[in-house]
């Protein structure tokens, strides 16, 4: 069996000046290489989910494990390098920054990392070239379009550039947080099967959240958040 | 890395960061100006007279007496005797003693009378003396020494004519274009009233008003509008009087010399001065002395001195008396500059925190991405930095090319010395301190975005 890349055991949640938890989950795990569809409806504790395992926040009791180090113990900073080494992200959409260029926005994480910086210059000669490899292979080639301004380029055309960034540097794990309801049903199939064939080829374990069920066969396992979360959904 | 992020979110909102800086640079500008001006004119002010130990002049008031004995502001009430002078230059102690007679003006600048010991012996700034720019002092009572603006700004040479006018307006009335005046001398640059003053010798200062009266062998007091009020009232039948009465009144009054005024200056001109041309009444005297030390108690003496009411003057003191009142003004102008730039830096302040809102998600992703809220800190601390050290900079810049530009013209309209150049170590701390104030404006943003980012995480819950 593959190396857990994130577990979590008894985690409990609750937000300041609350006693309800949002979140109590007994068990969670993901494994390297993992391709997961976490489904639920909104307000069900997606997000802090995501945020408890990208170390933003951290579980009141419990463990929650990334990469085998307990989130609970490590330091924000910690926590915020652990992020940046190993997990890339994709939201639903404004992935980018609006003040960069698409080369940039795709090199970004290999300025907070050196983990990632490492890799990605040993996968391409450059993290340029790295970026313009991931690029090229989402179906972004045309050096023109590299050169707009990222506002200028579709939802569609968006979304491939945050899953190029989300890869750079061979990150063990990315989320994407309902990465595909702002596009149209056509793009949607596209840009979903280019994203699993990237994460696969980059050994990468993908946490794809979605409210949309019919998305579920795509991926290795599907898990409902409300058969996880013991917490009353909010 | 974070710099470079800084910098391109500032460009990406162009507008707002020009404006930024724009306003910090005006402010700079306002700020680094004001402190230049103050400065010039503090070091001109106690630049304007040196090595003189004591000025004396008629009983009067002591800030008045080296306003209008040294800044040629203002004119004297009364008159020395020119016996009283003579006792003064032979006291013991005394080194030398330069008499001045004022009261005339051309083309809206002083005339002075005094010896040619003045050219030699008058020291100013770091107790430099005098220099010809070109030909030599007068040597006769038709002739005259240029300070370097007048000449300058009335574009007279050697050899030009000029014809004097009583009194110190612009516009004179009442020209003694019997007696005109050739120039034989030009004096250098000094950056004080010398430059501003037409020097003839005392028996010139005497011509000048010898000519329509034959028998006043005096130099005109200055006018006095209260006794002009007195001629009027009391207007008698006066002409032809021997006595030392200003010709100016004579001419106002044509044959209306009052008894009055007469008998309230009889004790100033007395008859016994009129031994001849050569003892015209003078209004101050610069004294040097052998002793530094003995300044004060002969101040204290002349002060006492029973055969005419005079005041004594130590220079610096009464200087820094002047300037303690010039003082206010220009403390009001750095505070005033001090707010304009607190105004700037608000507006910095603003337009920051005007744009955390839009920035959310920006934010967010940075995190998300693995950025440390202290990333986000130094952001927009860095954002504000790179506005506030433009604005310096540009101000700055601003300064130095309107000074580039302006310095002719400031010297010719104000008076004003002020080339372009680097800043002082005084100036740099001050801009330094706009740096800092700056920066701690923008905490205030960062310290928001930061709080803000940890409670956010991935969503900015808006």
């Amino acid at each position: 069996m593959n190396p857990s890349v994130v577990t979590l055991g008894s985690a409990r949640f609750s937000w300041p000046k609350s006693d309800a938890p949002v979140l109590d989950i007994e068990r969670f795990d993901l494994r390297a290489g993992q391709r997961l569809f976490l489904h639920g409806p909104s307000g069900s504790g997606k997000s802090t989910l995501l945020n408890l395992i990208a170390g933003l926040v951290v579980p009141q009791s419990g463990c929650a494990e990334v990469m085998g180090q307990d989130m609970g113990r490590l330091s924000g900073a910690a926590r915020d390098r652990l992020r940046a080494d190993h997990i890339g992200f994709v939201f639903q959409m404004f992935n980018l920054i609006p003040y960069l260029s698409v080369l940039e926005n795709v090199c970004l994480p290999c300025g907070f990392s050196t983990r990632r910086r490492t890799e990605a210059a040993r996968n391409g000669q450059s993290v340029a070239q790295e970026a313009r490899r991931l690029l090229s292979h989402l179906g972004l080639d045309d050096e023109a379009l590299l050169r707009r301004q990222v506002t200028e380029l579709s939802v569609g055309q968006q979304q491939r550039v945050a899953a190029a960034r989300a890869l750079i540097g061979m990150p063990a794990l990315v989320i994407a947080d309902e990465p595909t309801s702002a596009l149209d049903s056509a793009h949607r199939d596209g840009f979903l099967t280019l994203l699993l064939n990237e994460c696969a080829r980059a050994g990468a374990a993908l946490l794809f959240v979605s409210h949309d069920i019919a998305l579920a066969r795509h991926f290795d396992d599907a898990v409902a958040i409300s058969s996880i979360n013991r917490a009353r959904a909010a | 890395m974070i710099v470079s992020l800084a910098l391109k979110s500032l460009r990406n909102r162009k507008l707002t960061a020009t404006l930024t800086v724009l306003s910090i640079a005006l402010s700079v500008l306002l700020l680094l100006g004001v402190e230049r001006v103050r400065e010039q004119a503090r070091e001109s002010f106690a630049a304007a007279v040196s090595g003189t130990d004591l000025i004396v002049g008629a009983r009067g008031n002591p800030v008045h007496l080296l306003l209008y004995a040294v800044f040629h502001i203002g004119n004297a009430t009364n008159n020395i005797r020119w016996d009283s002078y003579q006792s003064l230059a032979t006291r013991p102690g005394v080194a030398w003693a330069l008499p001045l007679a004022m009261g005339d003006s051309h083309r809206g600048f002083r005339v002075v009378g005094t010896s040619t010991e003045f050219f030699t012996l008058f020291r100013y700034g770091d107790a430099q003396s005098l220099k010809m720019a070109e030909g030599s002092p007068f040597s006769n009572d038709t002739q005259a020494v240029l300070g370097a603006e007048v000449a300058r700004q009335l574009r007279y040479t050697l050899g030009s004519a000029l014809v004097l006018a009583h009194g110190a307006g612009e516009v004179s009335f009442i020209k003694h274009d019997e007696h005109p005046f050739t120039v034989t001398g030009v004096l250098a640059p000094t950056g004080t009233p010398v430059d501003r003053a037409v020097y003839i010798s005392l028996e010139g200062v005497h011509a000048l008003h010898d000519e329509d009266t034959v028998a006043d062998p005096l130099a005109s007091p200055p006018p006095d509008p209260l006794r002009t009020r007195a001629d009027k009232a009391k207007a008698s039948d006066h002409d032809g009087h021997a006595d030392a009465e200003g010709h100016a009144d004579h001419e106002d009054h044509a044959n209306a010399e009052p008894h009055a005024g007469h008998e309230s200056h009889a004790d100033e001109n007395r008859h016994d001065d009129h031994v001849g041309a050569a003892n015209p009444s003078i209004t101050a005297v610069l004294l040097g002395l052998t002793s530094r030390a003995a300044a004060l108690s002969l101040q204290r003496s002349i002060n006492e001195l029973p055969t005419e009411p005079l005041t004594a003057i130590l220079p610096g003191p009464t200087l820094l008396e002047v300037w303690g009142m010039v003082g206010m003004v220009e403390k009001t102008l750095f505070a005033l500059s001090i707010l304009v730039l607190g105004v700037g830096l608000a507006g910095m302040l603003v337009a920051l925190l005007t744009s955390l809102n839009e920035r959310r998600r920006e934010m967010s992703i940075l995190r998300a991405i693995g950025a440390r809220p202290a990333h986000i800190f130094a952001l927009i601390m860095g954002e504000a930095g790179v506005l506030t050290a433009a604005g310096i900079g540009l101000g700055f810049s601003a300064l130095y090319v309107m000074q580039s530009l302006g310095e002719t013209w400031l010297q010719e309209r104000f008076g004003l010395f002020l080339p372009p150049r680097w800043p002082t170590p005084d100036e740099l701390a001050l801009m330094a301190l706009v740096a800092l104030a700056g920066i701690l404006i923008g905490a205030l943003p960062a310290y928001r975005s930061y709080r803000r980012s940890l409670a956010d995480g991935l969503t900015p819950r808006v």
